[in-house]
């Protein structure tokens, strides 16, 4: 079995963790939310072995290099991280019904990376600009980043679904955690995200200078990396200096994941070249 | 610092903070949009004269160095400042106290106490429990009570000064810019193999910037994967002083040559214009070339080189190569290779004719007495673009700048800083013994100035411990 196989096998455990663990929180089921766990661990116990495994091809290939050089893989990564955040959260608060608004975006990203024409899982070669060891540094720690704003995101939908009906003592909506512990993880969450995208751009920046020469210029990548770094800025501020709580933190870090997604997919839409294809 | 001054409570605001994050954010996204600094043409074409010229006069094809984005960020840099100057005191006055005191009345105000009772009298506690509130917390205090004590223990104070260590460091990063911009230089410079500089022509400006050195370049490589992807750059450079040489170093696109503060990058390479190497070869090489003339219709060998002329057989004039163009043309067209050369008829004026490797026919088109084509026409033998014979110049990016080593001091200290502040926390507590009869009442209260949801966990999980500590 080679990785693609693997991890396009991954794609069906988280999709199948999501269906469980939201459909213990719809039937207020214990077994399914045992199974999702269960299956979940399992995804991602694959999901990291298709990672390694692929990276142990590209040597078997001769091209050696980490797999975080392309869509694909940024992908399998991506998902990689959503799972190991969740999996935290899990153990570390207890909060299975997160599941159910986490690894469905994790399954996205796989199924993305596994269905879609437009993204290739060849192997390739590592072009001369990735050659670098900062692309690791960079890939990673952005991808930490913005895996935690996607939990994050997940978290601040919950938010607006409990605040519908926040003191309702049975149904679905009883079952979410209690608007504090949500916005407070929320906060947690995306405090994560901002040292990690902080960092996240601070090693693209040192890369690029060692690349090109210059540590800023303005390529949409990078501007876009530093609107979605702004918007969180603001919320941290909004948050602590301002009182801002609640429901209006759940809409900025909506607004805030938003931009990580444009950064992500949306700016291969934008006229221009990323610098990755300049040399 | 309490200070009434309209303009500092302006800038004093995190209202402004806030708006001025979501302007940069806002209009950031207008250069992503339009493509900056491209060629003026291409806007007017694109939008037309009317928006052509509005976004001109808002320099939105260079908007992050327009006026208003640069003052959206002095603003935020005043902001900071201000704010950071307004509230420093009062933090430094909470992180140095001239005494540091301790207020049991501000823990008993919290709704979140754990609390116990355990076997054992006050004074058999006490030992055991500063020295675990040692341990985890640091420093501490023990004040008797009438049937007890009261121990109060505090750690990371100052990270209380995390946030000022985050905002210093967003300064450092615009002050290093700043230096950047004023003290260096982005230039480049296409260098032939086997060629030099000794200066480069700037990005912006177009100025030409000496080094005070001199770049040889030796040779540049490229390799490429079997897919056809590139795999290496490299271009062999060496550095001259005075026609000494100082440095010698491979530079490969990640891996720069630095020398006198100047860093220079592998950016780019290309194929030298075709013409001169072409004109160096054919200098060299034999011609064969066929005469056909009209009137007898016999057909005539000669050996000629460029440059040399040679007599039409039966007393047609003369013919002379004058040059070789591997990218011919004719009429608009491109007729690929040829050669040009100039025949000189007996009557008449000289002119030119064209012999294009590629269609040996050719000159009957002109319909002359004599009808010249190349001989043998062996494609190898004219090519010139034998791989070996291609000759490359090295792309080469020169830069420098003075305050790339503030700008990371600044990269350090954010990190650093959005650590302290966001999984640092000043952080308090107090355990109160009392007795009761031959037991112990114990609780726990902790305060935390960041947090506030995982000092309530370490609460619960230090009173478990301090109640089985027996
Ligand atoms: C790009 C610019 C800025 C960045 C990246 C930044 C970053 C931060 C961060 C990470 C925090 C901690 C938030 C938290 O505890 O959750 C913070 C807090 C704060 N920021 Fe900023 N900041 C910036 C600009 C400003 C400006 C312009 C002001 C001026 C008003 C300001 C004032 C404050 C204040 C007063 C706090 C709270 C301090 C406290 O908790 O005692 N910041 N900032």
């Amino acid at each position: 079995m080679n990785s693609s196989q693997l991890l396009s096998f991954v794609t069906f455990m988280y999709g199948f963790a999501a269906t469980f663990y939201i459909a213990a929180w719809i039937f207020k089921q214990t077994m399914p939310a045992k199974l999702a766990r269960w299956v979940a661990i399992a995804g991602i116990l694959m999901n990291a072995a298709g990672f390694i495994l692929r990276w142990k091809e590209s040597y078997d290939i001769g091209y050696g290099h980490a797999p975080l050089s392309n869509m694909y893989e940024s992908l399998v990564f991506f998902a990689l991280t959503i799972g190991i955040i969740y999996l935290f959260i899990e153990i570390r608060y207890k909060a299975t019904v997160v599941g159910a608004f986490a690894t469905p975006i994790a399954f996205l990203a796989m199924a993305y990376a596994s269905l879609s024409p437009n993204v290739s899982d060849k192997i390739q070669p590592l072009i001369p600009a990735l050659k670098s060891n900062w692309l690791i540094a960079h890939v990673v720690t952005c991808f930490f980043g913005y895996a935690a704003f996607a939990v994050a995101f997940g978290i601040s939908i919950m938010y607006l679904i409990k605040s519908w009906a926040p003191d309702k003592e049975s149904g679905i909506l009883a079952r979410l955690p209690g608007l504090n512990d949500l916005d407070e993880l929320t906060h947690q969450m995306i405090m994560f995200g901002f040292l990690f995208l902080s960092i996240g751009i601070i090693t693209g920046a040192v890369w690029a200078n060692s690349a090109w020469g210059s540590y800023w210029s303005w390529d949409p990548k990078e501007t876009w990396s530093l609107i979605t770094w702004f918007v969180y800025a603001t919320l941290l501020h909004a948050r602590t200096m301002r009182g801002w709580y609640g429901k209006r933190i759940a809409y900025l870090s909506i607004i805030g994941f938003g931009a990580v997604l444009f950064t992500y997919f949306g700016v291969n839409y934008l006229p221009g070249l990323h610098s990755y294809g300049a040399v | 610092m309490k200070n009434k001054n309209p303009v500092w409570k302006f800038f004093v605001s995190v209202k402004l903070t806030v708006f001025l994050l979501l302007s940069l954010a806002a209009t950031s996204v207008i250069g992503t949009i339009i493509p900056q600094n491209a060629d003026p043409e291409i806007y007017f074409h694109k939008f037309g004269p009317f928006l052509f010229r509005l976004f001109e006069v808002l320099d939105i094809f260079d908007m992050y160095h327009a006026w208003w984005f640069q003052l959206l960020l002095f603003l935020l840099i005043t902001n900071i400042v201000v704010c950071s100057i307004d509230r420093l005191s009062a933090t430094w006055k909470l992180v140095f106290p001239k005494k540091i005191m301790f207020n049991l009345a501000r823990f008993e105000k919290l709704k979140n106490k754990e609390a116990f009772s355990i076997d054992g009298l006050p004074g058999e506690l006490e030992d055991k429990y500063t020295s675990f509130a040692a341990k985890k917390f640091g420093r501490q205090q023990v004040d008797k009570t009438g049937d007890g004590f009261v121990l109060f223990a505090e750690k990371w104070r100052w990270a209380r000064f995390g946030v000022y260590i985050v905002h210093a460091s967003v300064i450092l990063l615009i002050i290093g810019a700043i230096i950047g911009s004023l003290f260096g230089f982005e230039g480049f410079a296409n260098i032939p193999e086997g060629e030099s500089v000794d200066s480069v022509r700037l990005r912006n400006s177009g100025r030409v910037q000496p080094l005070g050195f001199t770049i040889h370049n030796e040779d540049f490589d490229i390799s490429f994967y079997d897919t056809g992807a590139p795999k290496e750059f490299r271009s062999s450079l060496t550095i001259l002083e005075n026609g000494q040489p100082m440095l010698k170093k491979d530079i490969i696109v990640n891996d720069p040559l630095r020398y006198n503060g100047i860093s220079i990058y592998m950016a780019s390479y290309g194929e030298m214009a075709p013409e001169k190497q072409a004109e160096h070869d054919f200098s060299m090489e034999i011609i064969h070339l066929n005469f056909t003339i009209k009137s007898s219709g016999m057909v005539y060998k000669r050996k000629t080189e460029i440059g040399k002329p040679v007599n039409i057989p039966e007393g047609n004039g003369t013919f002379t190569l004058t040059a070789f163009n591997p990218d011919a043309e004719f009429r608009g067209q491109n007729i690929g290779a040829a050669l040009a050369g100039t025949l000189s008829p007996v009557q008449g004026e000289p002119m030119e004719v064209l012999l294009p490797l590629h269609f040996p026919n050719f000159d009957k088109m002109r319909r002359g007495a004599v009808v010249i084509s190349v001989a043998d026409q062996q494609k190898e033998t004219f090519s010139p673009m034998k791989k070996e014979d291609v000759r490359y110049y090295s792309g080469l990016e020169v830069n420098r700048d003075p305050g790339v080593w503030v700008v990371y001091s600044g990269f350090i200290i954010m990190i650093v800083g959005c650590f302290i502040t966001f999984f640092m926390s000043h952080q308090q507590i107090c355990i109160e013994v009392m007795r009761k009869g031959n037991k112990s009442d114990v609780r726990i209260m902790g305060i935390a100035n960041k947090n506030k949801i995982g000092m309530r966990r370490q609460v619960e999980k230090f009173a478990k411990h301090l109640a089985n500590m027996r």
